[in-house]
């Protein structure tokens, strides 16, 4: 059990630092999404269901939703297919 | 060669670029008309041609918008001194690592967890944990000190979602507030959106197909057993949001629409909010003084028990799951 908690809490470190430090905005919101679900399994330890359920729900979920649309607005994520498509030219 | 020929055409004919999006004329005649039908009405051949040309304009966009961030790239770098970018990195790193230190030295200050003689086991959460079942009759104590101990916390914490959800309304809204009334912005919204969103992705809707009733009936539990286990309004309201917003990704607007647009919003949320307000807002006039309601608490552990901590749990569900779904609709369209 405790091992386990040891790993979470390390991978949480990792992804913390990793979101920050992650060039590319489209895989820094994927990993901050990892970044809540890991938070998700910590709540639980803790003995706290509702609040495992609230971050599952506004972190992982509804957050990282509006991080995408908003990538997508302002032209941050580019499909290959575009991609190859401006390399041809 | 022949690359870097088009590409300094097209550099040179940036300034002929106009940002006006091709469909605007036949948007503006949509407008005058039908608004909806007509963009619908458009044959194959000419929504084929307007997509074409949609495209190049959109290419156009890019290569400007990348030439731009190049210039302005260059002239950051012929601005800033050499030893400009070291320093800041240095001072940078250094404030990080203050920052830790310190949080890290509070961290450590901080009494064991869950140890017997911490400052936070004091009189108050012993008389909370000792009549808490008996004064609201909630099993989840949590419920109980949260929609009855302290249930205007909750309304101050509802209210300032509902803030929230007001400035971006204020920021993202397009169009006039009138139901029914289409402007040309919410016309080339509704285009984009057509033309970008996912639409009759087939694994996505049979996944969602199997998926959003369960969320939603999960949502439901959590919020209707709020004051029997672990839950409440605010984790339900935001799991059956997170699913009507799996629904809509799944099945656009159009669908949607049947059940939730604009004024549903409007008036659930006001009604909510209200209800919540009448409930509880005494609490205000008498510092926080609990006045009897007169409505028997039944019997602990039953779904009809626990006085006004179920409506109030429903009312906390409510604003929070439209409030999601508005985040949502105002970020991807500028509207429901």
């Amino acid at each position: 059990m405790n091992v386990f908690v040891i790993m979470i809490l390390g991978f949480l470190v990792v992804c913390a630092v990793a979101t920050a430090f992650t060039k590319s905005l489209l895989a820094s919101v994927v990993i901050y999404m990892a970044y809540s679900v890991l938070m998700c399994i910590i709540w639980m330890l803790l003995q706290s269901p509702d609040l495992a359920v609230t971050e599952a729900a506004v972190g992982a979920g509804v957050t990282s939703v509006l991080f995408f649309i908003t990538l997508k607005k302002i032209h941050a994520i580019r499909g290959d297919e575009e991609e190859d498509h401006h390399e041809e030219k | 060669m022949k690359k870097n020929e088009s590409f300094w055409q097209k550099l040179l004919s940036l300034d002929e670029i106009s940002y006006e999006n091709p469909l605007d004329e036949q948007l503006i005649d949509a407008e005058t008309d039908q608004p909806d039908s007509v963009l619908r009405q458009q044959s194959p051949v000419e929504y084929a041609f307007a997509e074409i040309l949609q495209e190049e304009k959109q290419e156009e966009l890019y290569i400007a918008e990348r030439l731009e961030a190049n210039s302005l790239h260059a002239w950051v770098g012929r601005q800033s001194k050499k030893w400009a970018k070291p320093v800041y990195s240095l001072l940078c790193a250094l404030f990080c690592v203050a920052l830790v230190v310190f949080l890290m030295s509070t961290v450590i200050e901080l009494p064991p967890f869950g140890a017997a003689d911490n400052p936070t086991n004091n009189e108050v959460a012993q008389r909370y944990l000792e009549k808490g079942l008996e004064e609201t009759g909630a099993v989840n104590m949590v419920a109980g000190m949260i929609l009855d101990y302290r249930a205007f916390d909750t309304f101050g914490e509802s209210t300032v979602l509902f803030v929230a959800a007001c400035s971006v309304l204020l920021l993202l809204k397009l169009g006039d507030h009138k139901d029914g009334e289409v402007s040309p912005a919410m016309l080339e919204a509704e285009w984009d959106d057509r033309h970008h969103e996912p639409k009759n992705d087939a694994i996505l809707q049979m996944a969602a197909r199997v998926l959003v009733p369960v969320i939603l009936l999960f949502g439901m539990y959590i919020v209707l057993a709020g004051h029997l286990g672990p839950g409440g309004g605010f984790s339900g309201g935001a799991v059956m949001g997170a699913g009507l917003i799996l629904y809509l990704n799944a099945f656009g607007f159009r669908k949607t629409g049947r059940f939730f647009t604009y004024k549903t919003f409007r008036w659930v949320t006001f009604v909510a909010l209200m209800t919540y307000a009448l409930l509880k807002s005494y609490s205000f006039f008498c510092g926080a003084n609990h006045l009897e309601s007169g409505i028997s608490l039944g019997t602990p552990g039953a779904i009809l028990s626990s006085g006004l901590i179920l409506p109030l749990n429903i009312c906390v569900g409510l604003i929070v799951m439209c409030i999601m779904y508005a985040f949502y609709t105002l970020f991807r369209k500028g509207g429901m």
